[in-house]
């Protein structure tokens, strides 16, 4: 019954998605779909508040990002993303009006204009060589890259004078222009322990005076410029601060070990980059020291001493000479924020205690900021970026705003459910909301008949968008209020509603947290634990978090609520992890089964009960694993074998032994990206019925992966290389048996691949080199061996194989189909939508270079179309061919707003069979759902009940009237 | 090597009444599906430095425009020399100036309000047959002849088919 049922929805469906169906009006917007605009982590600030008007500060990011922020309320005045490899190495404000950003490792400079973010100049500068890049802007513009030093006019980026200073093994480390603008200086070494300093004339570029002397000791590499002349360095033990200056035209040694100024000090201490004057923060292993240098260096002493980590500021000047800095501490949920000055003695301005949730970790960095108070005081505000990214701004011991910029770094997703909805709803609350139903109501049906007001159209898009029904937080009959699971590049973990997307819980465990133990601790991957439904219904759902330190292999856990955010569990493995594999398994408290796979190849089965390994060794011999070595180019396949033999005690160890493998020529091939079908789709049937009433049968295994290699020199870019010397070999293997199921060679293909697989078909998107145009292939896999099955005879008689298991040991005998078409956008990413029961026709959905997502329909990538379909094939839906694939504006999901740096598409199905969830990440986020065959299975929002509620009652009405009529007539005719 | 060419980007579009000068901040020239990206300058230039002879791609994302990607070659022998054409219709261009094949909207339009709309909707169709029902049944049922109506009716009867007349109140006693 079910499939009749389903029969006629996909007929329904396929009648109804004829025409373009994710199509969105205007006042649409927002009803079902938002966005966030995030920035990233914040590494440079710059504070613009001189002038009247707005008050901004402009940051550089870690996403190569340059934005300019309210810094009334946070939000983006405006931003850039500049490329990929174009990291941004300083920004600075120039002549009041220019934001001028060096990037690209010192080789790009760019003028950005303050109040609206247009670029006003770019200007390319060409060293020399490799070399660190600095940049100064006071009087001018300096920039040191490649080896040379540039001058650059501001009003054009012109460049005024180059002069190159590198020479043998010389590497600069600090330039500066002094006060008043009469001299340059700059400092480098060659070597480690030879210290080279320049003086130039800041018109021409000339060297004026230029020395060299050899320190002993040898230099750590860090160094900072005092004041003009005067050097301040770490010698190469780390433990004696030497400072160097211009003495009659020689250059001149100071040193003096911290332990004299310090005398509890020990171990090593590094120069922090702070910008101060006169003075020197010295980070040790417990503290940070201000330590004050005068007389060149002849007497140093102890300003301040900082205890635990902390944040310090660059000094600012204030007045006249007057310079301070902050400080941030954090002490469990408590933000200390201290300005201090920067002269000694009791320098202590103002000291804050804020509390802040406690969920962000610690302080990383601080940039102050000084403003007039009403009463003419001196009042400070400093943007704090924290452990977790987010941005905050204090002022007067208040949070002014927070931005959760660790959103524009997620690594990984997932969703849960809401809780269910509790019995006991109010009746008054039944009735307010029943009003304020009929209510909306009468105003809809005001609009439809074009008789509402301004008004009246402005308080409709309010009940629209504010609707306090998606917001809620239980779970709504048509599965479409969720919780999205996000795990940050920092390692927290948040929950965001998918009716506004607003932050319900945010998590940043403690082993995600920094420490001496991992300096780095980043975020990896996110897995569903445990889904309770049916018997395990009072246990809330969980996931599991998986970290790693640094660069190294991921080796803690996290198990959390997806309910409350508190961490269950947390767990440290003996092991590092190379693999994650969640089987098909749960326990009797739905806990789905991971096996964790080591270095050695051994699988550790989790969780650890009983009760699941029991589970887990009646399965056992149907578990296979399979590997990819992108860098060899081997594909192995393993299966399970017992018991650890060396872990004695251990039962939940298991080792593997390798089955098969598939080896690519390294020289020819090299694999450039893989696909599988997602562990959690639903295919509604196998069968599909062709237009000649014919059957032919998909061949859907969870086991087939999508491999595409492409040639080694393939990989460099579109310009370098001619279409003889690419290719693209692309490969359905079996990773049960190894065996390959399909194999296909397209000339001329150049990466990168973006490859989606679903049901029982894959579409990839490579570039033609030939067609100098980018296409995208799409390969269908039918299983042949059940194509018998189409007499019904058989069928009755029960003669047929469709009860047989697919199982990849037979030999399965498969047909393949596939086609190409042209594409004209770059592809940063591709998915494609999930639908509860899977009877929904599906939808690719595709991120293009410009940062927006187009829905495209499967049809359109059918290896059926020909370019003169018959009749009857048109009837089925087969769209005539043509060479390029139609890009229809009005089915971008994303419609009119763009998702920055896109890097990620994830679907999830809805209760309701139509529906698909899209959760589109980069550094902007975008949330909206899709109906790939159009609602057909509820009424839209578009719906107007009122309508129709008059059209019952005009009914009801005009039986009445005509009823009473007859009666009359019939009267009178009686009395005829 | 290096490739600076004009492009009249923002002219183009400042001609089509797109007034808001914030817009063109929004314009982004991208190079070889991302290996670089440019920004416009206010005169409409961009440029990219150090590209290596071959054939490169650059695309321009623009919301609300649809741009062809342009496909440029850049020649080994002749230092400076570049030739462009667009991948959609492989047209040739004599200058690098890129323009936006067509505006792109990425809504739908929502028709104004007319009678015929709500008539079409699925309740202006009840109302419909409802009045045909009512005003124009009894139209037929008086052009018959009353003799031949009688005769059907009593044949009707005979066989024991319900009858609309049967239904109708006021016809029972009959």
């Amino acid at each position: 019954m079910a499939n009749i049922m389903g029969f006629f929805l996909v007929l329904l469906s396929l009648t109804l998605s004829l025409y373009p169906s994710c199509a969105l009006y205007e006042d649409q917007v927002g009803i079902m779909d938002w966005h966030q605009q995030y920035i990233g982590k914040v590494n440079h600030a710059v504070f613009h508040t001189q002038k009247q008007g707005r008050k901004r500060v402009v940051v550089a990011t870690d996403e190569n990002i340059i934005a300019s922020l309210d810094l009334r309320r946070g939000d983006i005045f405006w931003r850039h993303v500049l490329g990929d490899s174009d990291a941004v190495n300083d920004i600075d404000i120039a002549l009041g009006k220019y934001v001028i950003t060096l990037s690209s490792s010192g080789s790009i400079l760019r003028a950005w204009n303050l109040p609206d973010g247009q670029m006003m100049w770019e200007s390319f500068l060409q060293g020399s060589g490799p070399s660190k890049s600095l940049l100064s802007v006071s009087a001018s513009i300096l920039v040191f890259s490649g080896g040379c030093l540039h001058a650059i006019s501001g009003i054009d980026g012109d460049v005024l004078w180059r002069r190159e200073l590198s020479g043998e093994s010389l590497e600069m480390h600090k330039i500066r222009q002094s006060p008043n603008g009469e001299t340059i200086y700059a400092a480098g070494l060659v070597g480690s322990s030879q210290l080279a300093l320049y003086e130039l004339n800041p018109k021409n570029g000339d060297i004026v005076n230029h020395k060299m002397a050899l320190f002993s000791g040898g230099f750590s590499g860090e160094m900072l410029f005092l004041s003009d002349g005067t050097l301040v360095a770490l010698d190469a033990t780390r433990s004696t601060i030497v400072t160097a200056s211009f003495n009659n035209g020689n250059l001149v040694f100071h040193q003096r070990p911290i332990i004299e100024i310090v005398p509890e000090f020990s171990g090593s201490a590094s120069l922090l980059p702070s910008r101060f004057k006169g003075s020197v923060a010295i980070k040790t292993d417990s503290h940070v020291l201000l330590i004050l240098v005068r007389e060149n260096g002849k007497k140093m002493e102890t300003l301040d001493k900082i205890e635990g980590p902390s944040a310090i500021s660059d000094a600012l000047l204030f007045s006249e000479d007057q310079q301070a800095f902050g400080v941030v501490r954090h002490e469990q949920d408590v933000l200390s924020l201290s300005i201090k000055l920067d002269g000694g003695g009791n320098n202590e301005l103002i000291t804050d205690n804020i509390k802040v949730d406690g969920q962000r970790g610690r302080a990383e960095m601080v940039f102050i900021n000084n403003y007039i108070r009403t009463d003419r005081s001196q009042g400070f505000r400093a943007l704090v970026v924290m452990e977790d990214y987010s941005l905050m701004l204090l002022q007067q011991g208040n949070i002014v705003w927070c931005r959760e910029d660790g959103l524009a770094s997620i690594v990984d997703t997932t969703i849960s459910e809401l809780p269910l909805e509790k019995e006991g709803v109010s009746v008054a609350n039944v009735e307010h909301s029943l009003f304020q139903w009929l209510k909306g109501h009468f105003l809809k049906l005001k609009e439809t008949l074009m008789l509402a007001s301004a008004e009246d159209i402005a308080v409709i898009q309010e009940m629209r968008l504010k609707n306090s029904e998606k917001t809620k937080m239980t779970r709504d009959h048509n599965g479409f209020r969720k919780l999205l699971i996000v795990l940050t590049r920092a390692g927290k973990i948040l929950a965001l509603h998918t009716g506004d997307g607003r932050v319900v819980w945010s998590l940043l465990s403690p082993s995600f947290r920094k420490s001496e133990k991992c300096q780095n601790p980043t975020g990896v991957k996110i897995y569903q634990w445990q889904v309770p439904h049916h018997h395990a219904l009072d246990e809330n759902p969980s996931v599991l978090v998986v970290g790693r330190c640094g660069l190294g292999s991921p080796n803690f856990l996290s198990f959390v609520d997806s309910y409350t955010g508190k961490e269950l569990e947390s767990l440290r493995l003996t092991h590092p992890v190379t693999q994650i594999v969640p089987l098909p398994f749960t326990d009797s408290l739905e806990q789905r089964l991971h096996l964790f796979v080591d270095g050695e190849k051994r699988a550790h089965l989790h969780p650890r009960s009983s009760e699941s390994l029991g589970v887990f060794l009646r399965e056992l011999p149907n578990i296979y694993l399979y590997s990819i070595d992108s860098e060899r180019g081997i594909i192995r396949g393993y299966g399970l074998k017992g018991k650890c033999i060396r872990e004695e005690g251990d039962d939940y160890c298991f080792e593997t032994r390798e089955l098969w493998k598939v080896v690519f020529p390294l020289e020819s091939e090299k694999i450039s990206a893989v696909a599988t079908r997602k562990s959690n789709e639903v295919v509604h049937t196998q069968a599909k019925v062709l237009t000649d009433q014919d059957v032919i049968f998909k061949y859907i295994s969870r086991n087939v992966l999508f491999v595409a290699t492409i040639a080694p020199k393939a990989t460099d870019g579109i310009g370098s290389i001619t279409p003889d010397e690419a290719w693209l070999v692309a490969y359905l293997i079996d990773t049960v048996t190894g065996r390959i199921l399909h194999r296909v060679t397209h000339l001329g293909a150049h990466g990168p691949i973006q490859a989606v697989f679903s049901e029982n078909w894959v579409v990839y998107h490579y570039f033609n080199l030939r067609a100098h145009k980018y296409e995208m292939s799409v390969i269908e896999i039918y299983d042949q061996s059940r194509a018998d099955n189409k007499d019904v005879l058989k069928l009755v008689l029960g003669k047929h194989n469709l009860t047989t298991p697919v199982s990849s040991y037979s030999r399965p005998e498969v047909m393949v189909k596939s086609q190409s078409y042209f594409f004209t956008h770059s592809v940063k990413s591709m998915a494609v939508t999930s639908t509860a029961k899977g009877i929904t026709s599906k939808q690719l959905l595709i991120g293009t270079i410009g940062d927006q997502v187009l829905a495209l329909d499967k049809r359109y990538v059918d290896p059926r179309r020909t370019i003169n379909p018959t009749q009857a094939e048109k009837e089925e839906g087969i769209i005539p061919l043509t060479d390029s694939l139609p890009i229809i504006p009005q089915s971008y999901v994303t419609h009119s707003v763009r998702v920055e740096g896109l890097r990620g598409i994830e679907t999830f199905p809805a209760k309701l069979e139509s529906t698909s969830l899209v959760f589109i990440y980069g550094v902007d986020l975008f949330y909206t759902r899709i109906a790939p065959s159009r609602t057909y299975d509820s009424l839209t929002e578009e719906f107007s009940y009122s309508l129709l509620l008059i059209t019952i009652v005009a009914l009801v009405a005009a039986i009445f009237i005509t009823w009473r009529l007859s009666e009359k007539k019939e009267l009178r005719d009686k009395w005829r | 090597m290096s490739l600076k060419r004009k492009s009249e980007v923002i002219k183009g579009m400042g001609a089509k009444g797109l007034g808001l000068p914030g817009k063109s901040t929004n314009v982004k020239v991208i190079l070889n599906g991302g290996q670089r990206v440019a920004f416009i300058r206010p005169d409409g230039y961009f440029s990219f430095h150090g590209v290596p002879a071959g054939t490169h791609l650059i695309e321009v994302a623009a919301l609300g425009y649809f741009f062809s990607p342009v496909r440029i070659d850049v020649s080994s022998r002749n230092p400076g020399k570049v030739q462009a054409a667009l991948t959609e219709n492989r047209r040739t261009l004599n200058e690098l100036v890129l323009e936006p094949l067509q505006e792109e909207s990425y809504y739908e339009i929502r028709e104004p309000f007319s009678i015929i709309s709500l008539v079409k909707s699925p309740m202006g169709l009840m109302v419909g047959f409802m009045l045909v029902a009512v005003f124009l049944l009894p139209k037929l049922m008086e052009n018959l002849d009353t003799e031949e109506m009688r005769r059907a009716q009593e044949e009707m009867q005979n066989q024991g088919v319900p009858s609309l007349s049967n239904l109708l109140p006021g016809r029972s006693n009959n």
